[in-house]
């Protein structure tokens, strides 16, 4: 489905990502981990052509985004939900027609149909609906934001992929949970390709059974839980190493609800 | 004889700083022709934005009425009364409305109007475009595969083709009117003196000019506040710093081409100007 060979990429003459590769197949979850400014959000840049590698090939649906022309691109884009770093919500829209957006753009549904299906959706992103359709995304709280960005990755026809950078950081613990049980059941329900960045090794735990390392634009580490418990490699460790005894409890359980 | 290495070096660096300068003009000169180009280019193509075209075309024209009638008013007061002055000296004062159009028609009205527009169009759209540029909203748009250039650009710029010579025309008829009001009042010249003498310069050739320079205008001012939007960098501070650079640019490339346009069309035209 999606697949990284050997990617390379510099912003100006800064070498960001080094040698790249990775590969996830439709309807797998695949979490991706590494300390800040390790290149996390570059994947995802790249993932949806808004940025090109200087070297290596990203290959989607069988096909070589790097080499595509932009109106191409622009078709694989309509099959890819992005829920971005800081919501990236459209400032001088309504919640209502940022969650609609994709329909709004790209669909001849009226504006009454439009309207049900974002209310519809933003109940179930976990919102009051009635209560927030009408306001401002500044109106929202930061938690209220991310939930509405997810929704508006959603609400388009079909995404083949999700994918979300660290849809969890800054929120509430409660607000965190219901986003986690969110990303799962629309990963298990419509079984989509689904990447997620995230800092939290419980989310990362709870989220996926495969997951990458990265640490200064390397992959360190590619592999599922019980291997990342054993891996010995310093600067997987180095990683973990903050939560080494979370990350335990977590796995444990894990492994004792297997 | 260190001196002299200390100094050749000196040299060198200042060398390289203006070589780095000229080669990063070069390249955003470049990089701004490539934009323009392809703003042109999705002007053409589908899909068409008609609503966020109708609303900049609001912003744009209605929003900058305001402006554009109190420049006129007062600029075309202004000369006219600095000129009846100097023309009464000579006895000439009959000339008042020929001297009002040359001014006015041909060069004062498309600059004055595209610089009032330059400096509250122009930087409220490089200002928007570049907050929505360091919030990630153009990332966003383009991934729901929405051309921004196409959504965001050529609304813009459509809207400005339209509204600047609109605008133009308004601020000429405000500001021949401020010198009909001084040459009445002030200078005391016939009202049908003034006017026959306005009319006599309505001619095609000044009419060309006056109305040639704000399309040209229009369409600097929205490939360089919408390129500088699109390419600020560096959060806040950078929409600041891409906002200033846009009514500079956009300012002084106005007056610039103005020139040249005054210089060629003088040559192109001649016949029809007199
Ligand atoms: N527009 C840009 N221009 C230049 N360098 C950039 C740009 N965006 C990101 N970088 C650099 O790329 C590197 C990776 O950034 P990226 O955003 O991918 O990190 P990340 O792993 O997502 O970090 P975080 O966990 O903090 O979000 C960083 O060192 C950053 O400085
Ligand atoms: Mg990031």
């Amino acid at each position: 489905m999606i697949e990284f060979k050997n990617v390379y990429f510099a912003y100006d003459e800064k070498l960001i990502l080094k040698n790249i590769s990775f590969k996830v197949n439709a309807s797998e979850a695949l979490v991706i981990m590494g300390p800040s400014g390790s290149g996390k959000s570059t994947i995802l840049r790249l993932i949806l052509g808004l940025e090109c590698p200087q070297k290596g090939d990203i290959i989607i649906e069988d096909k070589n985004i790097c080499r595509m022309k932009e109106s191409q691109k622009q078709n694989i884009r309509k099959k890819i939900g992005m829920v971005f770093q800081d919501g990236a919500l459209f400032d001088s829209l309504s919640i209502w027609e940022n969650v609609g957006y994709y329909l709004l753009e790209h669909t001849n549904m009226s504006v009454e149909e439009i309207g049900q299906k974002a209310i519809k959706m933003l109940g179930f992103v976990g919102l009051d609906a009635q209560e927030i359709m009408d306001k401002l995304p500044e109106q929202l709280s930061g938690g209220m934001q991310r939930r509405v960005a997810i929704g508006r990755a959603l609400l388009s026809t079909n995404p083949k992929v999700m994918l979300y950078d660290e849809p969890t950081t800054g929120l509430d613990p409660q607000s965190a949970e219901n986003v986690l049980g969110l990303i799962k059941k629309l990963h298990h329900e419509i079984s989509i390709a689904t990447i997620v960045v995230t800092h939290q090794i419980a989310d990362a735990v709870a989220l996926a059974d495969r997951f990458i390392v990265i640490v200064e634009g390397e992959v360190v580490f590619d592999g599922n839980l019980e291997e990342l418990s054993r891996c010995n490699q310093p600067k997987v460790k180095g990683f973990l190493a903050p939560f080494r005894k979370s990350f335990f409890k977590v796995a444990q359980k894990k492994f004792i609800e297997i | 004889m260190f001196n002299n290495i200390s100094y050749l070096r000196k040299e060198l660096t200042i060398f390289k700083a203006i070589n780095k300068w000229l080669k990063n003009f070069a390249y955003e000169l470049q990089n701004m022709f490539f934009f323009s180009l392809r703003m042109l280019g999705a002007m053409f193509s589908r899909p068409f934005y008609f609503s966020e075209t109708k609303e900049q075309l609001y912003l744009i024209g209605v929003g900058s009425l305001y402006l554009i009638v109190l420049t006129g008013i007062f600029a075309g007061q202004g000369f006219a009364l600095a000129f009846s002055v100097e023309l009464a000296l000579f006895g000439a004062k009959d000339y008042l409305g020929r001297i009002m159009v040359l001014a006015i028609i041909r060069e004062l009205g498309p600059v004055l109007t595209s610089l009032m527009i330059a400096a509250r169009v122009a930087a409220g759209i490089t200002a928007e475009l570049g907050a929505m540029k360091s919030s990630n909203q153009i990332d966003a748009m383009v991934a729901f595969g929405i051309d921004p250039i196409k959504k965001l650009a050529v609304p813009r710029l459509i809207s400005l083709i339209i509204m600047v010579p609109a605008l133009t025309i308004i601020c000429d008829i405000i500001a021949l009117f401020g010198g009909y009001i001084i040459s009445v009042f002030i200078a005391h010249v016939s009202s049908t003196m003034y006017w026959s003498s306005v009319r006599e310069k309505l001619i095609f050739g000044n009419i060309f000019i006056g109305l040639l320079k704000p399309a040209v205008f229009s369409f600097v001012i929205a490939f360089i506040a919408c390129y500088k939007g699109f390419t600020s960098a560096g959060g806040t501070k950078g929409v600041g710093r891409a906002t200033t650079d846009s009514v500079v640019l956009t300012s002084i490339t106005i007056l610039m081409v103005n020139f040249f346009i005054t210089r060629v069309v003088f040559a192109l035209l001649k016949g029809y100007l007199l």
